[in-house]
């Protein structure tokens, strides 16, 4: 087994992931569980009661300093400065191009802001931060905390059972410090499945504990990477790397509505120009979603093709929807394509396979606006 | 009960001239829940060794390998509508397809169940 083991790192969770009997892989220089009873059973799990998830792999950041909504504003084109203490949002990292660097999420904690990124891209968002503003702020790296998710319908039952907070209060895209099971946590009631959800930042050395105590929840079961993917797909979110990366721009990703109108008119961000050109100009192609007629799925790199036969685009991540029942997708397609119920074909193994643009979520969302 | 391996984990039985081919109970669960199915059609004549289909799970797609060569003469449908079946019942209902063979000399290169066990003992 030459998958050098020794290279890649474990969160705090390992001991639990092991116990619990789970398949473990790597993942953005992790070993992390993919399943646990299977995928199907943790996905289906999630959307009807409640699924615990570790994504400690992903970098949690703290920018502190008078400057820090300016200097942030200088490196995304999300609202920054809008953001009232104790909420968040969802934005990107761009680059001169407009192109996306990483997608991440927000929050306003009052004397700081607090970034969560994806695990992969974490050096090279530091790197990126550093090089840009480190002189204006003060970048922190959290690598003395797990992050830990508690997601589905019954998420919020069990968090209550948990803490005295007010749980009632606290809507989708908002966070606050408080204490579960005893435990100090930054919790944020959002997530990456479409349901209603929270996110648990907790420190290393508690977050073994505070697992275990989610976990003795009749109504949660632990969730893999596996689950995690086919979610995050049926609920129509971008995975980087996949639907996002350093070639795309939010136009052509379909993310213009995580801009404000404030943000597009005074740019301010990396490839602000090449936004406001696309904005102006449209742009060439775009992400979509793809549902195929049939049963069989279109994995990532399927070439998708109008009815003439012609290349319109690709499928950026594509699989099984658990919870919608048949194959899922999503992809780009040349702008002219990009119209919901537009047919298009899908070359899969050599056959053409037919199928159309489909609207996302492919489930509906469930976040709780109060 | 003359079932037999292939290094690809497909399983073959047979009967006068007609084998009975599917995946293996390693097979299915190492690929998870079974979403769909995609066999050889009735007719087709398949040499051994070739790819002939596909076993997809959430995650992933899986070719299939034809062991044996000759014509098909049945695929599984009910495998179209109901593809975990394939996990429930691997090596009975979930069949795949069946096959006139044309040289039953190649099912000697297959392992019988204490070879194949030992195999995925050691690949595993």
């Amino acid at each position: 087994m030459s998958e050098t083991s020794e290279d890649l790192l474990k969160t705090p969770l390992f001991d639990v992931h092991e116990r619990l009997g789970a398949r473990m892989v790597p993942f953005a220089g992790y070993v992390l569980p993919v399943q646990y009873t299977g995928i199907m059973d943790e996905h289906k799990h999630c959307r009807t009661a409640a699924g615990l998830f570790d994504v400690s792999h992903m970098g949690q950041v703290r920018l502190s300093g008078d400057s820090r909504v300016a200097a942030l504003e200088n490196l995304v084109p999300g609202d920054v400065a809008g953001l009232a203490p104790g909420q968040m949002r969802y934005s990107q990292l761009t680059n001169d191009q407009c192109g996306i660097l990483d997608d991440l999420m927000i929050t306003n904690m009052g004397d700081h802001l607090f970034l969560v990124v994806n695990g992969a891209c974490k050096a090279t968002d530091l790197a990126h931060m550093q090089s840009r503003i480190c002189d204006q702020v003060a970048i922190e790296h959290l690598t003395d905390r797990a992050l830990l998710a508690l997601q589905g319908p019954e998420a919020v039952t069990v968090l209550a059972r948990l803490t005295d907070s007010d749980l009632d209060a606290m809507t989708f895209m908002t966070a606050q410090a408080m204490t579960v099971a005893g435990i100090n946590c930054l919790v944020s009631r959002a997530g990456y499945t479409g349901e209603d959800g929270f996110e648990l930042s907790v420190a290393n050395e508690d977050a073994a504990a505070l697992a275990d105590k989610i976990l003795t929840a009749p109504e949660v079961k632990p969730i893999g990477l596996g689950a995690r993917d086919s979610l995050r797909l049926e609920a129509g979110l971008c995975l980087y790397g996949h639907d996002l990366d350093e070639t795309t721009t939010p136009a052509e990703a379909a993310l213009m509505w995580s801009i404000s109108k404030r943000r597009r008119g005074e740019g301010g961000f990396p490839g602000a120009e090449v936004l406001r050109d696309q904005l102006t100009n449209g742009t060439t192609r775009k992400r979509v979603g793809i549902l195929p007629n049939g049963r069989a799925p279109a994995r990532e790199g399927t070439e998708i093709t109008d009815q003439a036969g012609n290349k319109i685009g690709v499928v950026t991540s594509g699989g099984f929807g658990p919870s919608f029942g048949g194959p899922v997708a999503m992809g780009y397609v040349e702008t002219a394509s990009a119209k919901i119920d537009t047919p298009v074909n899908l070359i899969v193994r050599g056959k053409t396979l037919p199928a159309k643009i489909a609207k996302m979520p492919f489930v509906p969302q469930r976040y709780y606006r109060g | 009960m003359n079932i037999k391996y292939s290094e690809e984990h497909e399983w073959i039985t047979v009967d006068g001239d007609i084998a009975t081919c599917g995946i293996s109970n390693f097979a299915q669960e190492q690929l998870g829940d079974v979403v769909f199915v995609e066999m050889p059609e009735v007719g087709r004549n398949i040499d051994k060794g070739e790819e002939v289909g596909v076993v997809e799970s959430v995650k992933a797609a899986s070719e299939i390998f034809t062991p044996v060569g000759g014509e098909v003469v049945e695929m599984n449908d009910t495998l179209t509508d109901a593809p975990e079946t394939v996990n429930a019942d691997p090596e009975g209902d979930g069949w795949m397809f069946k096959i006139r063979l044309s040289d039953p000399g190649e099912l000697d290169e297959m392992m019988d169940p204490a070879a194949y066990a030992n195999f995925i003992e050691d690949a595993g």
